[in-house]
């Protein structure tokens, strides 16, 4: 201790004060530009918010690699699904012909959309890879509504800043940022392989969002909201995700 | 200890900004404080990422080359393991439980940490000449050339790919670098290379190790977190 120089010590304080100056900085940079994910606290928030803002710079507007016709996996594989509820069930004897899209939030029009009303949307096909966080991947062909699109119809407002989905299984919603939701790619999808999208890969409606793991491709998904903050949604951790462990950003 | 193990001493030491059997006193510090510093961050933040990267394998200790891979198509190879999902096929009756959720936020935080640390001492050692002088081919080297090609490989070659292997099996950066994906044969041989590029670290690491307790482990722990040779090694 005696060898602690004055020299050392104005010389570590001033490192400090930098260093903390410089996070406080970039602290509020982050938060201007939208670079700190909603799970950002904690102990994993700083690896977390260096991989969200570095990749929201980095990627904000690339597309997910589409792939030619003969790389699509035969067969696919289906994770397991949780037992569905009984109003799954009910729709399903019926073939989803009364399955709604419900958008609320900041919208100039809230909104109700039927199955069929979205299969009659613009559509968009692409053979994409779905890659899940366990490891495991597969290439399949999506085609569905862009979710910009169903924004645009409902009229999101321009202090949107994330969407928030959920499925008919009480236990799953997810989020996503503009720069997801407006992303060209991310689809409403219906459809998989040219057929309608079975119900274990998530039928009749899966969010898919290509850039990002196969947990934030939500399947049977009833509703959006779109909002400008996630404070008040569940935890506030921005998804059930992070409530359940998972990071909420999931591009990694 | 036999003559032979003290002979490796100055050649291991990780720095030699001072040759060990500099006067004490007038000896400058065996390792530099950014050469210390980072060498124990590192050796922190790979021990997390092989516990955290080991469990999230577990959620499907399969391997695939190509793009695509999954419990329905067959496997490059899998591991004897037992899994920490119900739906991978094992052969055994049980299944572990599910640790993926802290172990991906604490692999990527310590990715980072690897990653930011790596380049630090990176820098540092072109700046101050470190790789020039301990690591390429030179007269007074204290490196034989075994070892150094050793370190060059570990810092240039498999830290390089395992970040990059890692890097390539995600969505985002695929869909900003897809050349990153297809150069390495696809997203699942990411995987694997990255798989395989890991057994090559944990190897030498463990060699490193042995190293150590077989030249003396006071001896060399000793200055490399303190950075000066200790009473004992100064005049071996």
């Amino acid at each position: 201790m005696s060898k602690l120089s004055r020299r050392n010590l104005i010389a570590a304080g001033l490192v400090t004060a930098g260093s903390a100056s410089g996070l406080a900085i970039a602290a509020q940079l982050g938060r201007r530009y939208g670079l700190i994910p909603p799970d950002g606290g904690g102990l994993y928030g700083p690896g977390e918010t260096l991989t969200y803002a570095a990749q929201r710079i980095l990627t904000s507007h690339s597309l997910a690699r589409e792939f030619p016709r003969n790389q699509i996996s035969r067969p696919p594989f289906a994770n397991e699904v949780d037992r569905l509820p009984d109003t799954f069930q009910r729709l399903r004897q019926d073939s989803f012909a009364a399955w709604r899209l419900t958008v609320d939030g900041l919208v100039a029009r809230p909104s109700s959309f039927s199955l069929a009303e979205i299969k009659s949307f613009p559509r968009r096909s692409q053979i994409t890879h779905l890659a899940c966080e366990e490891g495991w991947s597969y290439i399949a062909e999506w085609t569905g509504a862009p979710l910009s699109h169903i924004l645009d119809l409902a009229g999101a407002r321009p202090e949107a800043r994330y969407v928030v989905y959920r499925s008919i299984q009480p236990d799953w919603w997810e989020s996503i940022d503009m720069a997801d939701a407006l992303h060209p790619q991310t689809i409403v999808t219906h459809a998989m392989n040219g057929d309608d999208l079975p119900v274990p890969f998530g039928g009749p409606l899966r969010l898919r969002v290509p850039r990002q793991l196969g947990y934030k491709s939500v399947k049977y998904i009833t509703s959006l909201t779109v909002t400008d903050s996630l404070k008040h949604f569940g935890k506030g951790l921005g998804s059930a995700s992070p409530e359940g462990g998972y990071a909420w950003y999931a591009g990694i | 200890m036999p003559p032979s193990y003290s002979d490796t001493i100055p050649q291991m030491a990780d720095s030699a900004f001072a040759p060990i059997s500099a006067p004490a006193g007038t000896a400058r510090p065996r390792h530099h404080a950014v050469v210390r510093t980072t060498h124990w961050i590192t050796a922190l933040a790979f021990l997390a990422l092989l516990v955290t990267g080991g469990e999230i394998l577990l959620s499907h200790p399969r391997f695939y080359w190509g793009e695509t891979g999954n419990a329905l198509s067959p496997p490059l190879f899998k591991l004897p393991l037992p899994a920490s999902r119900r739906t991978v096929p094992t052969g055994y009756p049980y299944v572990l439980p599910d640790q993926n959720g802290w172990s991906r936020y604490l692999h990527f935080q310590s990715a980072w940490l690897a990653v930011l640390t790596g380049l630090l001492y990176v820098a540092f050692g072109v700046w101050k000449g470190h790789f020039r002088r301990h690591l390429l081919p030179h007269r007074d080297s204290p490196y034989n050339p075994l070892q150094r090609l050793t370190y060059l490989l570990v810092i240039f070659v498999l830290f390089p790919l395992i970040i990059w292997s890692g890097l390539a099996m995600s969505p985002a950066i695929a869909s900003a670098f897809p050349a990153a994906v297809s150069s390495l044969g696809g997203q699942q041989s990411a995987r694997t290379i990255h798989f395989f590029v890991t057994i090559l670290l944990v190897l030498f690491l463990l060699v490193h190790l042995v190293k150590i307790w077989l030249a003396g482990f006071r001896k060399l722990v000793g200055p490399m977190i303190t950075g000066r040779a200790t009473e004992w090694s100064a005049y071996e």
